[in-house]
């Protein structure tokens, strides 16, 4: 017998294995759904999978009786636009900050204690000034998902420049390259799958603002929804809505994972199969 | 006219003395190795005629004219290490010293351009017997195989010098043999000047014309940094005594065993 940490699932019993703590928490709610109803019908805790269905087919698959549109549908597409826009935004200032404050002392000097600096304030604090400054449209949430994201990208995406070696730098300089032109061939190529892993892990921090800005101030979107409906406390449609977020952002991070393989084979060429 | 003229350079960091008064001229075609133990300035020295590092004292000319104080393209340098482009294949991390001369502003040329850059480029991956592997990505080359791109990624400037740190140093003894073969031709059919740092005495002591030993002459127990190294032997390379040989092994072994002390 093998000792236990050199013992590896097949690949059969590893799904079964990976889906099994799904699967016992699932359980777990029908047994103590059923629990509770039983004692008391009206409770709203822990509501019945056939209540969950009846909420998740009002929601998503027939129009609200008051505007006639699929609210799901609409909460879905507002918080995604946030949420890419934000996104967007912030990686395409992470390049054009994060490339300059890595190569360039110059700019490092005059700039990083000013980025070290504003990566400081808790973007939740200056959230009311956003919204006095952009009004409530949707402006204000995008700008949050931008400042609370962009600094940890910039940061981030100024680390990977700058352990770029300095052996390689040299050579590109030898080779005849200017600052301009090693930042083209050379930099920012270099940059791009790293800032895809940038993005991949802030995603989850962009949910965070995106969320807590739909909560304040607006009037649809998956956020928006959740705290809407906590009011009558409608266990029914905030379960389904965790969930479908949960499932969202599993799968953008799945997607740019998968992107960035593909792109970029010489990025994954040296980091271990998966 | 010497490529290079050194006159007392010194080379200090700090308190720090790494060289002290150095006296060299080295003309075009040479094929110098420097040896010397560990820690002597030997990498300082390649530094500063690359333009990465710059003279504490002294006159250091190229070409009769004062040193560029950047990286160019007269001086090719090969790292032990790290010289190769990860994400560029072998055939543009070649190119791509032409194609950052021809375009300034995109740095990548196109059509025709291209086209012969690549021919070029294709040229000197087969002297450097990469040809079969121009379309791979460093990160699937052996060791050799990178050390041979990054000299065909030099060679493709033509450099006034070619200086090499320690090239071969990571690779196995096989495998080095096979380089020295392959730097030596290169060097001959191009007519190169090249200045070569090397751990190995026996590789310095049989290759390329002259031998430049580093060494610290006076040294002081109590602060072995107070003074520098100095150029203990210049020999030319072809009177191969093994009286010779022995003297500068043990002179070389002796400091790098004071400096382990
Ligand atoms: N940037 C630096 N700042 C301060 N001291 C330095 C710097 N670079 C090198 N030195 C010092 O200069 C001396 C010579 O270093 P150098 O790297 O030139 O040695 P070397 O002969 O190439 O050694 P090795 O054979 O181990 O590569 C060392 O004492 C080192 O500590
Ligand atoms: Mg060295």
């Amino acid at each position: 017998m093998k000792k236990l940490m050199n013992l590896r699932p097949s690949r059969g019993t590893a799904i079964f294995l990976g889906l099994l703590p799904f699967l016992l928490i699932v359980i777990l709610y029908v047994f103590a759904s059923d629990a509770r109803l039983a004692e008391n019908p009206n409770d709203k805790l822990l509501p019945s999978m056939h209540s969950f269905v009846e909420a998740i087919d009002r929601m998503a698959f027939t129009e609200s009786k008051r505007s006639g549109e699929n609210l799901f549908v609409q909460d879905t597409v507002s918080s995604l636009q946030r949420l890419g826009l934000g996104v967007f935004i912030s990686a395409t200032l992470a390049l054009l900050m994060g490339i300059p404050l890595g190569l360039i002392p110059y700019v490092r000097s005059g700039l990083s204690p000013f980025v070290a600096a504003f990566s400081m304030v808790p973007p939740m604090a200056i959230l009311p000034i956003l919204f006095i400054v952009f009004g409530m449209g949707e402006m204000a949430k995008v700008a949050l998902i931008v400042i609370g994201v962009t600094p940890l990208m910039v940061r981030d995406l100024q680390q990977r420049v700058s352990e770029i070696p300095a052996e390689q730098l040299i050579k590109a300089q030898t080779l005849g390259g200017s600052t301009w032109t090693i930042v083209v061939r050379v930099i920012l190529p270099q940059m791009l799958p790293r800032l895809f892993d940038a993005v991949r892990l802030t995603l989850g921090t962009a949910w965070i603002f995106l969320i807590s800005a739909e909560a304040i101030a607006a009037t649809e979107g998956l956020g928006y929804r959740i705290f809407l409906v906590r009011r009558y406390l409608s266990m029914d449609v905030i379960l389904p809505y965790v969930a479908w977020i949960t499932f969202l952002a599993f799968l953008f991070d799945y997607l740019l994972k998968k992107f960035t393989y593909k792109m970029f084979p010489w990025y994954t060429a040296g980091k271990e199969n998966k | 006219m010497s490529l290079i003229s050194i006159k007392n350079l010194w080379k200090e960091y700090g308190e720090n003395i790494v060289l002290e008064k150095l006296n060299l001229e080295i003309q075009e075609g040479e094929f110098c190795t420097l040896v010397g133990p560990s820690g002597c300035g030997k990498s300082t020295f390649l530094k500063m005629i690359l333009g990465q590092e710059t003279p504490t004292r002294g006159t250091f000319l190229f070409e009769g004219k004062p040193f560029p104080q950047e990286p160019s393209v007269e001086r090719g340098i090969v790292f032990q290490r790290y010289s190769v482009f990860s994400h560029l294949n072998v055939l543009e991390n070649v190119m791509l010293g032409i194609e950052l001369e021809k375009s300034k502003f995109l740095g990548k040329l196109f059509g025709a351009a291209r086209k012969e850059a690549q021919k070029t480029a294709m040229e000197m991956l087969e002297a450097v017997g990469l040809a079969s592997s121009a379309y791979k990505y460093p990160t699937e080359l052996s060791g050799g195989m990178q050390q041979r791109l990054s000299i065909a990624q030099s060679l493709v400037k033509k450099p006034k010098v070619l200086l090499l740190d320690e090239p071969f140093g990571a690779l196995d003894p096989g495998i080095s043999a096979d380089m020295h073969t392959l730097i030596l031709d290169l060097w001959k059919k191009n007519n190169l000047t090249v200045i070569m740092v090397t751990h190995d005495l026996h590789e310095g002591f049989y290759l390329g014309t002259r031998l430049l030993v580093f060494d610290k002459v006076r040294h002081d127990p109590q602060a072995p940094d107070r003074y520098g190294a100095k150029i203990t032997y210049d020999i030319p390379v072809g009177d191969n005594r093994k009286s010779v040989y022995k003297e500068i092994d043990k002179s070389i072994k002796r400091e790098e065993n004071d400096n382990e002390a």
